[in-house]
Formats: C-alpha cells, structure tokens, sequence
C-alpha cells in the first residue's frame, strides 16, 4: 500500500515536489512509476538549466514506455539525482524518497497553491483509475 | 496437459557460441585467387598512417565451423516455413520460393544502377511492370518504388503531401492520426516536421466523423488513415472522411499496412484516398529475412505526382529511361531506385496470381480470419463487434480475472508452437491479442491455433501457473529485457585475462 | 460478384479445396463469399476484375524474369563502383540466408523463438564495432544513405543545433537523400568544396563554413573520388567548434585495410560490398555506428545480450523506448524495419572471409585498382583504395565508354552528370574480380584517345 507524504504536493501528471525553503525537490509518485514498470533509463536536464511549470525537464523510460516529466514548479535546476544513472530502479523502490529527480530553486513559491495536497491527489486517482 | 499439445514436440537443441568465442588464430574459411597483377605494398601506397593493424576480436574459423554456426542458429529461429504467425497486420503469408530464384538471376542480380540505360532495359521493365500493376490494384495514378520500407514509403508520403500544400501557398502544421494507429505513422509526421494530433475512435472502432468534422481546420494538412484499421475493421465512412477532408483543403492518406483485406475488392483511390503507402513483404509476399529488407512504394493521385522523387520512369523511342528533368520533385529519399531485389519478389507473386489469384487470396484471408474469430468467441473477449476483415482483435478481459493477461497467453502459445499475436495493440484495446492468419493458412492449421488458444483459456481457469509462467518448452525462458534495458550489452568483449 | 473460384482454377499458394471452404464459411454462417463482405458499401466495391493479366505457371513466370534478365548487360567486366561494388560472394551466404528459418522469420520481437536472428545480429553488431572502432552499432539502417541522413539528425538531436556542414566529396545521391531529410527538420546543410589538385576537402573551407551552429561535419572516406580523407583533421575542426564528426563510408571491403577514424563520433555506411551483387540499387543494408556516450539515441533496431530466467545467456531487441512504437511522435527516428537478411550475408561474409580473409581481400583490391591506374592519366593526386578518377583524352568519356563496350566491357562512371566541373572524367573502380586483360583493354582505349 502505498503512501503519499503529506507535506508534499502534487500534480495532474503524477510528478510531487517537497518544499523546504525556496528549494523544491521533484519526482514522480507511486503511481506513475507502478505505471511505467520497471525504469530502465532517466534523463533529466542538467544543473543549471531553467525550469518552467508544466514544461518539460526530462524523462523517464522504462522497457514498454517513456513518460516525459514536467516541472511541477519554475526555477534553476540545482542538481539532478546522479544516483538514478547507475542504478534506475531506486526510482521504482523508493520514488517518493531516494528516487528523487532534480531539486530546483524556487523563482515563484505562490506556484505550490495550484498543486494538488495529497489528499487531493488521492482523490484524483480514485477517480482516474 | 500433454496430450492437448498436438502440433510441437520437444526436439534436441544444440547449444552454439558466438564467432568469437570459436574463433582460433589462423583459420579461415575462404580462398581468394591469387592476384594476376603484381601486389602493392598499403603501407607504401597509402601513407602508414591509414593502415589499419589487426582487426582485434574478429572472427577466424573454418568453413565447417561456419556453415555449422549458423545452420545451429538457425534451428533456434521459428519460421513461416515451419508454421503459422498469426501477427496482426504483419500480413506473415507464404514466402514463395519462385521469388527467390527469380531475384537471384544474374541478369537481374548482376546489374549495376549506374549502367546505362539502354544495357539495363530489362530492369527498367520489372520496375514499369511493377509500378502500373500497383496503380491497377490501388486505383492511383502514379507510383513510386522508391522507398526502402513501410515506414520510409510513409514518410515520403508525407513529404508529397507537404511540397503539395506547399505548392499551394497554404502549408499547414498538423496531421490527424487515430488512436489506433501504427506507431510509425506519428514517428513519421513528427520527421517530416508536423504536430500531430490524435483522433479518438468511437465505440464501434472506427473513426468518428462527427469529430473529425470538429477537430479539420485550416491547419490540419491530412488525416493518416489505416483502412481497415488495427482493429480489422473497414472504416465504412471512408468517401465521408475523404470529401471532409478535401473540401478544407486536407489531404488523405492511407497507410496501406492492410491492403491484403482489400485487394480486387476495393481501390483505395476510388475512394478518395490522395497518397498512400504499400508493404511489399507483407501484401505482397516479399519475405522478412527476420526484419527486412522490405519495400514501401509510394501511390499518388494526380495532383501529387510532379512531387515524387527523382527519377521517374519515362518511355522513349529507343525505350526505357529514367527522367531527372522534375523540377518540383521532393528530391530524393533514399540513393538509387528502390529495393528492386524486393520488387521482382513482388511482382513474381503479382504475376503468378493474376488478377483472379489476387482477389482469390483477399477473400481467403477474410475467410480465415472469421473463421478463427467465430471459433474464439466463446472463450475470448471481443470488445468491438463489427465485422472483421483479414483481422481480428480479442482482449485478455476474462483471462485477466484470473491474473493472466495477454503477454502470458503468448508466452503459452509458444508451447503449443506457435508464434504469438500482436499482443497489447493496437493500444485502444487493452490486453489486446490482434490475430491475422492470413490467407496462407490450411484449416488444419487454423484448427491446431484455435485448438491451442482454447486450452490456453482452459490453463487459465484450471491451472494459471501454467501461463503465467510460460514457455516452458522452448530454447530459452523469458528473457530480462530490464537489464538489458538498463545496462546495454551491445557487442561482445574478450574476458579480460 | 464476389465468389471463390471454382475448383479447377489452381491458384498454388492458397491451402484450401473447394469442401474445406465450404466448412470454413458454414462455421462463420455465411453462404458465400459475399455474405463476409455484405457490410461493405456498395460505393466502395470494385465492380470489375482488377485489370490485371491472369496468373502464371512457375515456368511462365520464370520464363518472363528469363526473358527480362537477357535485356540487361551482365556477365561482363564492369568498372563501375560509385556506392555499388562487384566482389566475390562466398556460396555460404547463399547457403546460409535461403534457410527458410532466416529467410522466413519475422522480426525477433519473441525473442524465446529467435534467438537464431537475434544471436546472428549480436555477432553483426560486435563485427562492425570491431571493423570500424566504434562502441555501438545498430542493427542495419535501409542502407548507406539514408544512414548518413539518420546520422545527421542523430547529431542534430545530440548537439540541439541545426548546422549541417557536408563535404562535396560525399557521394552526390547521399547528400541529394540528406537535403530531402534536413528540409523537413529544419536542419541547415551547407557544402563544403574540394581541393582541384587532391580532390580532397578543402579543410580552409571547411575551417570557414563550421560554427557554433553546427551540429556536424560529414565527411567520406574513401571519398566519392576513391581518395582517402584526412578524417582526423576534419574532426579537429569539427570539435573545435563542439560540432560532431561523421564518417560516412560506400565501400565496406575497405574497412578490411584502413585504419578506422579515430576522431569520428558517428560512422554511417553502406555494407552492400559484404552483403549481395550490385542489385541494380537494391536492397541494401546500412551501418550506423557511435561511441558509447551517444549509444542511446542510435535510431533503429538494437540487440543487447542479457540472461532469461533460468539464467542462461540469450539475446534480445532492446532499447526499445527509443524507437516508434513506444514514443511514437517523440521517437528517435520512424524506421521500423532493418535490414536484417542484407545484414545476416554480411554477417555470413564477413565470417568467412574473417580477420586474415578480409584484410587479403582488401589488399587485392588495391593492388588490382593501382595496377590499372598507373597506366591512365589520373585526375587527382592522392592515396585512393580501389576507385580513382581518370581524364579521357582526344574523346568523350560516352565516346570512351562506347569503344570499351564494343570490346565487351563496361566502362567506368562519367562524372559530368554529378560534377560539371569534371565533365572530361570518369570514375573507374577495380575489385578482385576485375580481369588483368580487361584492365589492359580499358587503358588501350584510354590511349587511343
């Protein structure tokens, strides 16, 4: 059974990010990479490149699918999580958690109030699925 | 549970390792004769620099170790030869050997594409020949032979359709694709530069044109049209479709993947289709060589003929010749003519069909695929009803139920000794199983596939271990396409010592 | 309208008689024939035959092809090269891919039943990394030219730039193939000249023409010219300004004596030379190949080795999220089928040749090529293999050509048609099958100019 932290937020495509500060730490749900299977593969836009909300920062492949990620906030890129390259199925052990994609510093914090609370998202999955 | 399984029984299978774990220095399987000019030294003659030292790893063994390597290969490898491909859409008929020969004459196989015409006639024959016998068939104008592949025919397809909009002073940005679609087609429009923009099917399966009358706009360039489509299904609305699209200005095109439910039967150009693609090695018998080569020629109405590439076929008084004076010509998409080693298989099959033999083998084809869909109805989910054509979609639902689903029935079905069915497409059918016997099939093998899937639908209920862990009997299990995913092992390697 | 043929019409490749359809269509509840189709419209049905002559006997049809083989001019010494080779075909090829289980397989998506393809691809794929020093190589594009496009847009993917700098010296229908592909994707391809005197790439030229916009440099080497280029300067400048190199190639049989390109990212070629006899074009196979950083987005099939469930060794298609049927418009390419039976011969040929063989073979070629070059007047000074360019004297290259033919041999290329600028020339390719007296012949006619 999985669980959605509830401090965190999420959006429409299955991606969350947690807030401390002005940094926000991005990833995909439970959800999305029980959908996508076994991740074989992540590619994600380097440190330093600009991140928009709802825009493309990268993707994520498994054996049957490619899923592309879209920023879940606007910023910088600070770091993406160089862990994933060598060993791609943290992401399916632990997406919430060590299966983090990139952290990026916020240029629009007020963005969070569109996502969806954990709850929220819970209700939309009940619903989609 | 053995008995059940009638077709297959468990062989010797040797094992083989690669070339290079074969190899030993100093072998070969080869003997050129010697030179009867004198020898030049590379290195001499060529700068140091540009020789190459050994080729590290390469393989060295003998020709008995060859022929034995690959003959041992081959005894892995299912066939049509060896029985049934019930793929949907593959179109996997009856490779005739005819073809074969025909291919390999060496009139044929000697020529060279740059010797002159006039030493090179009977060529530009088989290519003539080739091109109005697929004008007859698809009822379009103009055809080009051109392209190397299904997928390649497409683009150019929609490179014609581009330099015609083009020519109008009215290019446009999208193309409409069905949900049901071939992945190659928006693989295809995304390379030939355009958005897409899916279309859903309605309930039925077919395309709903009460959308479409929506969502055609004065930036839609055409709708790529699958007919029938991946569910079997003939898109019965096509002359509406057709006359929606041209009346705002869009082209249609067909992806023609499906010709065998049509041929003699309907023209795809007497129903309003403008550019369409054909696939040789699969309407028309070219073998797959286990992934190609194969042909997609190009067919076109009129207005999009100026636009095909260089060269055309033209007649002159001293006869064929090839005609480089095309002005709006999209140019080129690929070197030379076309895969004419793939052509004379084809029109080999043409010629020895004839037109009755052509009609004969559509309606063969119709009739098998009922005749399976029919005898599957009672143990397989069929989630749209209207009338199949060479094809027919089941889906996993019920199997599902008890946890197996349409991967496993054809992992199963590789114990019984077939190869499977397209499993999981087309993608608006989930758990889809999309069978296409084609008209090659005798009723005994019909019988022995509808056989199996019945016991596999048995297994299911009775003993769904038995599936889910399938195959059991062949070569090798299921392999781990995650690792292979996730850490590529694309090329052999010496161990280190 | 539609009925099935009565008995005695024997179409041959359709299993049924005339009861067994008969059951068929009672267990579908249909009468006849029309009943399948009574859900067509009528404005769609074809109310004719096709207009189509009425099928053949095996020996009619070969008759036909008999007939058509005669009209073409074979079985000749023929100088032609130019991206289509003559060389010896080892009968094992042969032997080899008429096997109905290569010949008649499907594409190796089940890879429990195909692991005959699947390992032979694997072997392929290893040979070619071998031969030409790259890390990866796929499974074979249609063939040499649209694999030298597919590599262009490869770079471009790689880079996110939109320049393409080609060198003129690339063969002419690769670059017309490569123009077709760039105009759709918005890629900018520009020309790069050749030297009069080396007939080489003017690397001044191309020093001016690469920028901070250029995805890729594609050079040819042996060039169209036959001539080797100093590939490992082309990079130079190419990675000077971040740009990739590509190394295109038409004539595998080279590969066997020169030195791979150490400074190429890319190599994209045409393995027709290891495969089958010219063809007249078709069909072919093409090599893309790349360094290990660039592997994921080879377009095109790919075989990677991995273990099944019970643990032994087995091969299987992979990488797949790359190609059409996963990532549809996002794909790396739309090519869906390779070339896999045109790869199995040069797989089967480069076996039996092997290490020694192919580098024997090549050294034949160019002993062969040099022994007629050196008594005609080449064009251009240089290192070549086994193709070189050289002036006809006093007549046309067509009135040249005619006189060879009329000593039953074909002639090499007039250039005029791709290069105005060489209209007094012709390029001739020598291979181990070219005949000493037909090379004496040719240079006779040379010098009677």
């Amino acid at each position: 059974m999985s669980t959605y932290p509830a401090n965190y937020w999420y959006t429409k495509e299955h991606e969350w990010v947690q807030v401390e500060g002005d940094v926000g730490t991005v990833g995909i749900t439970f959800h999305a990479q029980k959908e996508l299977g076994d991740i074989v593969y992540v590619d994600m836009l380097k440190a330093g490149a600009p991140a928009e909300m709802g825009k493309r920062i990268g993707e994520v492949q498994s054996v049957k699918a490619v899923s592309d990620i879209f920023s879940p906030v606007s910023g910088e890129i600070l770091e993406v999580n160089a862990a994933l390259v060598d060993a791609p199925e943290i992401l399916n052990q632990d997406p919430h958690g060590a299966g983090w994609l990139a952290r990026i510093r916020l240029s629009a914090p007020q963005e969070i109030g569109q996502l969806m609370t954990a709850a929220d998202y819970q209700a939309y999955l009940a619903e989609e699925t | 549970m053995g008995e059940r399984i009638r077709k297959v029984r468990g062989h010797v299978s040797q094992n083989e390792p690669l070339l290079f774990e074969l190899s030993s220095p100093g072998k070969k399987a080869c003997q050129l004769p010697p030179l009867d000019v004198p020898s030049v030294d590379p290195a001499a003659v060529l700068g140091p620099a540009h020789v190459r030292g050994e080729i590290e790893g390469f393989p060295e063994v003998s020709e008995v170790e060859a022929i034995r390597h690959f003959s041992r290969l081959a005894s892995w490898n299912y066939a049509i030869d060896l029985g049934m491909y019930p793929l949907g859409s593959c179109t996997m008929k009856y490779n005739p050997r005819i073809n074969e020969k025909m291919a390999a004459l060496e009139g044929l196989a000697l020529a060279h594409p740059y010797q002159p015409e006039p030493l090179a006639q009977g060529a530009l024959e088989i290519m003539a020949r080739l091109e109005a016998a697929l004008a007859e068939i698809t009822g379009m104008d103009a055809v080009s032979l051109q392209p190397a592949a299904g997928a390649h025919g497409e683009l150019l397809g929609l490179l014609l359709i581009r330099a015609c909009l083009e020519a109008r002073g009215d290019p446009r940005k999208k193309i409409l694709i069905p949900d049901s679609a071939h992945g190659t087609n928006p693989a295809t429009a995304a390379m030939a530069g355009y958005s897409v923009e899916n279309l859903r099917s309605n309930p039925r399966g077919m395309l709903d044109v009460e959308n479409l009358a929506r969502v055609v706009d004065a930036g839609v360039a055409a709708l790529m049209i699958t007919n029938p489509n991946t569910l079997g299904v003939f898109e019965e609305n096509i002359r509406r479709i057709a006359d929606l699209l041209h009346e705002r200005g869009a082209l249609l095109y067909l992806d023609g993947a499906n010709m065998n439910a049509l041929v003699g039967l309907t023209r795809p150009g007497d129903t309003g289709v403008d550019v369409m693609h054909l696939n040789l090695h699969k309407t028309f018998s070219t073998p797959h060589g286990g992934g190609g080569p194969g042909s997609g020629p190009v067919a076109v109405m009129r207005p999009l003929e100026p636009f095909l590439p260089v060269p055309r076929l033209k007649r002159t008084p001293a006869g064929w010749a090839f005609d480089y004076d095309r002005p709006r010509s999209i140019g080129r998409v690929r070197a030379f003519y076309g895969n004419f080693g793939v052509l004379v298989r084809a029109l080999a099959y043409i010629l020895a069909c004839g037109a009755d033999g052509l009609r004969q083998a559509t309606l063969d084809a119709v009739l098998n695929a009922n005749y399976v869909r029919q005898a599957l109805l009672p143990h397989y989910e069929l989630p749209h009803q209207a009338p199949s054509m060479h094809e027919c979609v089941f889906s996993d639902a019920r199997q599902a139920r008890r946890g197996v689903r349409t991967m496993d029935i054809a992992k199963r079905l590789l114990d019984y000794g077939f190869h499977p069915y397209t499993v999981s497409f087309p993608l608006i059918v989930p758990g889809a199983m999309m069978i296409e016997p084609t008209e090659s099939e005798s009723k005994r093998e019909l019988d022995l596939f509808i056989d199996a899937l019945i016991a596999i639908a048995r297994e299911t209920e009775e003993k769904p271990e038995l599936v889910l862990q399938a195959p059991h009997s062949t070569r090798t299990a299921r392999v781990d396409e995650v690792t292979a995913a996730r850490k590529p092992v694309l090329r052999w390697r010496p161990s280190p010592p | 309208m539609w009925a099935f043929l009565k008995e005695d019409s024997s179409v041959r490749y359709l299993p049924h008689s005339v009861s067994e359809r008969r059951q068929l269509l009672e267990a579908c509840g249909a009468a006849s024939a029309e009943d399948l189709f009574a859900h067509l419209p009528a404005d769609v049905r074809l109310g004719r035959p096709l207009a189509l002559d009425p099928g053949r006997s095996e020996y009619e049809v070969a008759d036909y092809f008999h007939a058509r083989a005669a009209e073409n001019l074979t079985g000749r010494p023929c100088f032609l090269g130019a991206g289509a080779y003559y060389h010896y075909r080892p009968v094992l090829v042969e032997t080899v891919v008429s096997r109905g289980e290569f010949l008649t397989s499907y594409t190796p998506y089940q890879a429990e039943i195909s692991q005959g393809t699947l390992t032979a691809i694997f072997e392929f794929q290893t040979m070619l990394c071998q031969l030409t020093g790259m890390d990866a190589a796929n499974a074979s594009m249609y063939d040499g030219s649209t694999a030298a496009a597919e590599a262009a847009l490869m770079a471009a993917r790689i880079t996110g730039r939109q320049g393409v700098v080609v060198a003129r010296t690339v063969h002419p229908e690769y670059r017309q193939v490569l123009d077709t592909y760039a105009r759709n994707r918005v890629l900018e391809v520009a020309a790069c000249g050749y030297s009069p005197e080396t007939g080489r790439v003017d690397l001044d030229g191309l020093s001016r023409a690469v920028n901070d916009q250029t995805a890729a440099v594609i050079v040819q080497s042996p060039n169209f010219f036959g001539l080797l280029e100093d590939v490992d300067a082309a990079a130079e400048v190419a990675h000077r300004h971040g740009a990739l190199l590509i190394s295109v190639f038409t004539e595998a049989v080279a590969l066997g004596l020169l030195a791979p390109p150490a400074g190429a990212d890319i190599v994209a070629g045409e393995l027709q030379s290891f495969a089958l006899a010219p063809s007249f074009g078709g069909p072919y196979a093409g090599l893309l190949a790349t360094r290990e950083r660039y592997m994921r987005q080879l377009p095109g099939r790919l075989v990677g080795e991995t273990k099944d469930v019970r643990g032994n060794r087995a091969y299987c298609l992979t990488l797949a999220a790359r190609e059409q049927h996963i990532r549809r418009e996002k794909a790396t390419s739309n090519i869906c089928t390779n070339q896999a039976l045109v790869a199995l011969m040069a797989t089967v040929f480069m076996t039996v040749y092997g290490k020694q063989g192919l580098r024997e073979l090549a050294a034949q070629n160019l002993a062969k090529a040099h022994y007629l070059a050196g008594k005609l007047p080449l064009r251009f000074c240089g290192p070549f293999f086994n193709e070189f360019v050289a002036q006809a004297r006093g007549r046309s290259p067509d009135a040249l050509n005619q006189a060879v033919l009329e000593r039953n041999i074909i002639g090499g290329l007039p250039l005029g048609r791709f290069y105005p600028e060489l209209e007094d020339c012709l390029l001739l390719c020598a291979t181990e099958t070219s005949p000493r007296a037909a090379m004496d012949a040719v240079a006779e006619e040379f010098g009677h100019g």
